[in-house]
């Protein structure tokens, strides 16, 4: 076995297969999410759930692994930069909204931010535990470079963000009703801000006016908690 | 796709500069992404040159996540013996997030209606 293994590593550890198998284990992912409708498993998840073992049982490291599909990680840079272009197309939402807005989300950053480090904090966390949570409701990218900035990991931010973003599309719509919270604006908004891309996807299932409301929010919960994280620093 | 491959990272590159003026204070693919909308907004460049590879990247985020994702693995030890922290301080700070933001808007709307206040 572990023959075999010696003889196919040279194969299987090159940026071809490592990319296929990235991307085959994505549309798996989807195919999966699709058929089961089950919001605990977005595709990232079944990617990772696979690619994990897979690499762990035939010896392949991080480093390799990274190293050969670091053309995906290069991409999470430009794709935040689209985000103004998606933005700028749900403009007509915005008007008459600015400020509302931009004082919600403000808040809701500050308060997202504050809660997550004082609970670990109370928890016994470390700095680098408090770090890397911080900035775990705003897009991976985002995140990640917020949470390397002030002395967290990464790796652990983008795990963090991945939690934040299954339990916010899960609980999400369920607080919003418990609240009686009934302007679409605002259902959209708390869930861009609060759980991303995954929030946004569950706001889409929700309607057109809450999907485009809370990708708007992913963007400007970025930019509010990129401002703020640096000043929250001196908290962990 | 090529223009707007071009003009994304083009913005890119431009946000990183800028971020290297303000010491990496915000990241420059946001600084980017705030630029390109400003761009948009005052019409320095059109939409069209960048909305087909901008939908498209934008559609299939969750992929590009991949490589950082499976870094996990790394800090498995680490993470395993902190989970009840992390699941704990998330579901509060989530929870908080939610209800802070929807209510905030939610009032800001209800004040213009009573009030027929500015449309800001």
């Amino acid at each position: 076995m572990n023959n075999v293994l010696d003889q196919i590593r040279p194969f299987i550890s090159t940026e071809v297969f490592m990319l296929m198998f990235s991307m085959g284990t994505f549309l798996l992912g989807v195919f999966i999410y699709k058929r089961t409708k089950i919001a605990l498993l977005p595709p990232l998840l079944i990617s990772m759930i696979i690619i994990i073992p897979f690499l762990k049982f035939t010896g392949i490291d991080y480093p390799t692994f990274y190293k050969q599909t670091r053309i995906l990680n290069f991409m999470l840079g430009p794709s935040v930069v689209a985000l103004g272009y998606v933005l700028y197309e749900q403009i007509e939402h915005i008007r008459g909204n600015v400020v509302s807005i931009l004082t919600s989300v403000f808040v809701g950053s500050l308060v997202g931010i504050l809660s997550v480090v004082l609970v670990a904090k109370i928890l016994g966390a470390d700095h680098i535990m408090m770090a890397s949570l911080a900035p775990k409701s705003v897009t991976t990218p985002i995140a990640m470079s917020l949470s390397e900035k002030s002395g967290g990991v990464p790796s652990l931010t983008a795990a963090f963000v991945v939690i934040c973003g299954i339990f916010g599309g899960l609980a999400g719509p369920i607080v919003l009703r418990k609240l009686g919270i009934k302007s679409k604006i605002a259902q959209g908004l708390a869930m861009g801000s609060a759980s991303h891309a995954l929030g946004t996807a569950r706001a889409m299932e929700m309607g057109a006016v809450e999907g485009a409301i809370s990708g708007l929010a992913i963007g400007i919960m970025g930019i509010m908690t990129a401002l703020l994280i640096p000043f929250a620093d001196r908290l962990f | 796709m090529i223009k707007g491959s071009f003009f994304i990272l083009l913005f890119y590159f431009l946000g990183e500069m800028l971020s290297l003026l303000i010491r990496g204070f915000i990241p420059g693919s946001v600084l980017g992404m705030v630029l390109l909308f400003v761009c948009l907004f005052f019409k320095v460049i059109k939409p069209d040159n960048v909305k087909d590879a901008a939908t498209v990247i934008t559609k299939n985020m969750a992929v590009f996540f991949i490589p950082a994702a499976v870094g996990l693995m790394v800090y498995a030890e680490l993470l395993s013996k902190s989970l009840f922290t992390i699941l704990i301080a998330i579901a509060i700070s989530t929870v908080l997030t939610i209800v802070t933001v929807a209510l905030i808007q939610e009032r800001f709307e209800k004040n213009r209606a009573k009030n027929g206040g500015p449309n800001l």
